[in-house]
């Protein structure tokens, strides 16, 4: 079949992970051509990645997924293995822009020419490893022996009286992750933010080449500690795409229900700092003790109190029974009564609002411009949720069962962001009672037979936005090539956008806001 | 000058340099628990005093000597503050050595110094840290002058001694210029003490900081030193605020029954003063900075309001 009325032929995607269409495209015109079609359409970059394909007898490959109205498109272009370059899409999505470049430093593809296209300044390689080593390709070799040295990189300056910088992290005075963000200011004003990530860089995606796909799930696992039950669930769902396998309907009932307690530890956790950073401590104790009986819970019935390793390929590593599913229920509606309690303080508080309000402001245009997803984007007043019905599109089970409503408001400010997270947190509760009554009755994990030269998309709605994980499985089964995807990507570089019009200090209030990933990014 | 009055003027600094850390855990441990946490031990700034002495001190590279005598400078201006205010008794042999305004004057210098200090060493915070520092300066000293010129008009002089005694030693009168005066301060210590909603003491976001932006490269006994005036700050302004609002309990003379008495009420007045302030420190959320202006602007003009209605209600002419 046919998308958007260009030449690539798409075949969905078998399975439930999500309406998935993979293709390929003929040449880097091809591919640039469907994304400035993809964008006229008000779709969106999804992901890109790129992966050493030789041994399969090709060359490299550069993989773009879109997202579309209807799902997802997955595009895949073979580049030569000598020389392998494409077109820049920068041009076309900005958010492409860090993306090429991490795919550029990890694999060794170039992207050239297109407006605004060409950044020559390396993403993820902070000078660990040289140029011209490129640690995702088969041949590449231990990494151990390279020299270090500290390595310089081009900020883009701004100039004019009274223009200055100020240099913030990697190392923070809280303890926090690391990521540096240099701000141009004049005074207090934020004329630019600029940022530098891959302090966290940790070689995931090495990783996961030729583990077993049982390995490769624990890892998956702990690719962004706070998204584990994403995670899981996404590269789970790619696996169990690329080998036909469809996990049973309780699985698919009870990963929704980690996913949706993952979702709201979160927030709860996210609502407590926020009123910190706006210096009012209280909240933050009083969303604490409520986050921390809620992992509490998790450390009773799953075993760990951030559910890792509780969703696998073919289903879940457990069940829950009755009483199990009474005490979520139960605690449902006492941290629904607690956090209804709290809302009204949040809400009524005006010193805190006054802090929220107006503040990290954001429009719709900027989040489709910058292809976001998730809450941030939600905040703005767009209908962006892989859990919720639109038009032309159908959530994957079970969430299609389920009717999520989604949360949004059309400020795009903080407060927008706080308020977007209190609605949730009480749509993930009522999602949690919904799942806990209607458990159906079937296995929970059904063996997954790998399948040679396959791959899968998995796509899940995280707590911050949309987690995708692609997979591709070698000619003996194992791991070929996984590249996970966190909705920061794109999220980060919308970040600097949203503080222009506002002062320093109120930055770690417009993060917070956001609380974006550091590892998840890069990986 | 006689002898008890010496030996009582430097009990009274003593008792402040030991009062003022407990002073600083009280009101830590009161917003603890009016925030649900378990609270520290009410000792923990003596403790962290202590583990500061104890360390070594890192230097950037680039500090001069300025950066270094800092912090004595800092805390010289502010046990020199809590040296001529009274705490216990009026008769301070120290009290004549400056007024009101030239105590105004000590804690301008203290700013300067600490503003300058954390400009020594050319980090970006340091800066960041000291402008704001100054903005929030510039304005709460006028209201603090008009607060000071209010109880001085009552007394009809600016030594704190003698405007103490004015307003603890006469017949009981309500002094609606008082009341105004009274909320401005109040305003003004908040912000000059690096209290919410001003400065957060607690954060650790650097880029909204202000005291601890400043003070971001001090370490060991240098933030020793620091911590320990900041405490005695807090200290000299709870007692400054004591002596002019709620007088009573402060000894005339030297008779050691009244200063027997007096010890025991300025601790009741202090404990409730830190229990107070840590209520307000936790309902309010900390203002946006450019905020401040506004605030401290409301306490300029309560102060002026004040002064007016000194002027025109309670002035016999």
């Amino acid at each position: 079949m046919r998308l958007l009325d260009e030449p690539i032929d798409f075949t969905p995607q078998p399975g439930n992970a999500g309406p998935v269409w993979s293709g390929r495209a003929a040449d880097g015109a091809e591919l640039q051509r469907f994304a400035i079609a993809a964008h006229r359409a008000g779709g969106r970059l999804a992901a890109l990645w790129g992966a050493d394909e030789r041994q399969r007898g090709g060359g490299f490959g550069l993989h773009c997924v879109f997202g579309l109205d209807a799902g997802h498109a997955w595009v895949r272009l073979e580049l030569p293995a000598k020389n392998p370059a494409y077109l820049d899409l920068a041009g076309i999505f900005p958010a492409a822009n860090r993306m090429q470049r991490a795919a550029r430093d990890l694999v060794g593809i170039h992207f050239e020419g297109g407006p605004g296209g060409g950044d020559a300044r390396p993403w993820l390689r902070h000078g660990a490893w040289p140029a011209d080593w490129f640690p995702l390709r088969h041949d590449a070799g231990p990494a151990d022996d390279f020299p270090n040295p500290p390595s310089d990189y081009a900020f883009v300056q701004v100039g004019g009286e009274g223009a200055h910088e100020v240099p913030v992290g990697p190392i923070h005075a809280g303890t926090i992750e690391p990521g540096h963000f240099r701000f141009s200011v004049i005074g207090e004003r934020v004329l630019r933010l600029e940022q530098r990530f891959g302090y966290a860089h940790k070689g995931i995606e090495k990783l996961f080449i030729g583990s077993s796909i049982a390995d490769g799930a624990r890892l998956a696992g702990r690719i962004s500690g706070d998204s584990t039950c994403a995670y899981a669930w996404a590269y789970a769902a790619a696996v169990e795409t690329a080998c036909g396998t469809n996990p049973p309907p309780r699985a698919l009932m009870l990963r929704a229900l980690m996913l949706e307690r993952e979702r709201v530890a979160n927030h709860l956790g996210d609502l407590g700092a926020l009123g910190n950073d706006a210096g009012l401590a209280f909240g933050l104790s009083q969303f604490m003790r409520l986050k921390e009986d809620w992992l509490r819970l998790h450390g009773t019935l799953f075993g760990h109190r951030f559910m890792m390793d509780r969703i696998v390929p073919g289903g879940t590593a457990l069940d829950l029974d009755a009483p199990a599913l009474r005490a979520i229920i139960d605690q449902c509606d006492v941290i629904g009564r607690e956090v209804k309690a709290l809302r009204k303080i949040y809400d009524e508080h005006a010193g805190l609002q006054d802090r929220f309000q107006t503040t990290g402001a954001m429009d719709a245009d900027l989040a489709r411009e910058w292809s976001m997803t998730g809450l941030a984007a939600r905040a703005t007043g767009m209908i962006l949720d892989a859990r919720v019905h639109r038009q032309g599109y159908t959530p994957p089970p079970p969430y299609a069962a389920l009717g999520v409503r989604p949360a949004t408001d059309v400020r795009g400010d903080v407060a927008a962001r706080v308020e977007v997270r209190f609605d949730e947190v009480f749509e993930s509760l009522r999602l949690l009672r919904e799942i806990a009554v209607g458990l159906p009755d079937s296995e929970v994990c059904v063996d997954i037979v790998p399948v040679a030269d396959a791959h899968g998309l998995g796509v899940v709605e995280g707590w911050r936005g949309e987690v995708l994980v692609g997979v591709a499985l070698d000619g003996a089964g194992r791991l070929a090539r996984v590249h996970p995807h966190d909705p920061s990507w794109q999220a980060w570089q919308a970040l600097e956008h949203a503080v222009m019009k506002d002062i320093v200090p109120d930055f770690p209030l417009i993060n917070k806001s956001f609380n974006l990933a550091y590892s998840g990014h890069d990986l | 000058m006689s002898i008890s009055g010496l030996f009582w003027q430097i009990f009274a600094i003593v008792m402040a340099l030991a009062l003022a850390p407990l002073l600083t855990g009280w009101v830590n441990q009161c917003r603890a628990w009016l925030q649900n946490r378990s609270a520290p031990p009410l000792l923990q700034p003596y403790y962290m005093l202590h583990k500061l002495f104890h360390k070594d001190v890192v230097l950037a590279h680039g500090a001069s000597t300025l950066f270094r005598s800092v912090p004595v400078a800092v805390f010289g201006c502010m046990l020199l503050a809590c040296a001529i205010i009274p705490t216990l008794s009026t008769d301070l042999p120290f009290a004549p050595a400056a007024d009101t305004i030239a105590l105004v004057g000590v804690f301008s210098l203290a700013r300067i110094f600490i503003s300058l200090a954390a400009m020594d060493v050319g980090t970006s915070f340091g800066a960041l840290g000291g402008r704001r520092e100054m903005l929030v300066g510039f304005l709460a000293e006028p209201a603090l002058l008009m607060v000071i010129f209010t109880t001085a008009m009552i007394s009809q002089s600016t030594s704190v001694v003698t405007i103490v005694e004015t307003l603890a030693h006469r017949d009981f009168v309500i002094y609606p210029s008082l009341a105004f005066a009274g909320i401005a301060f109040t305003f003004v210590s908040f912000a000059e003490n690096a209290r919410v909603p001003i400065d957060n003491p607690a954060t650790h976001l650097e880029l909204t900081m202000i005291h601890e932006a400043m003070i971001l490269e001090y370490s060991g006994r240098h933030l020793a030193l620091i911590e320990w005036a900041a405490s005695l700050k807090l200290y000299a302004y709870s007692c400054l605020g004591l002596a002019l609002f709620f007088p009573w309990g402060i000894a005339e003379g030297n008779s050691i029954g009244g200063l027997l008495l007096a010890i025991p009420v300025l601790l009741a007045k202090l404990t409730v003063g830190g229990g107070l302030l840590a209520v307000i420190e936790t309902i309010n959320a900390k203002v946006r900075i450019f905020r401040a202006p506004e605030f401290l602007g409301t306490a300029f003009l309560l102060a002026v309001l004040g002064l007016l209605v000194r002027l025109m209600l309670e002035t016999r002419v």
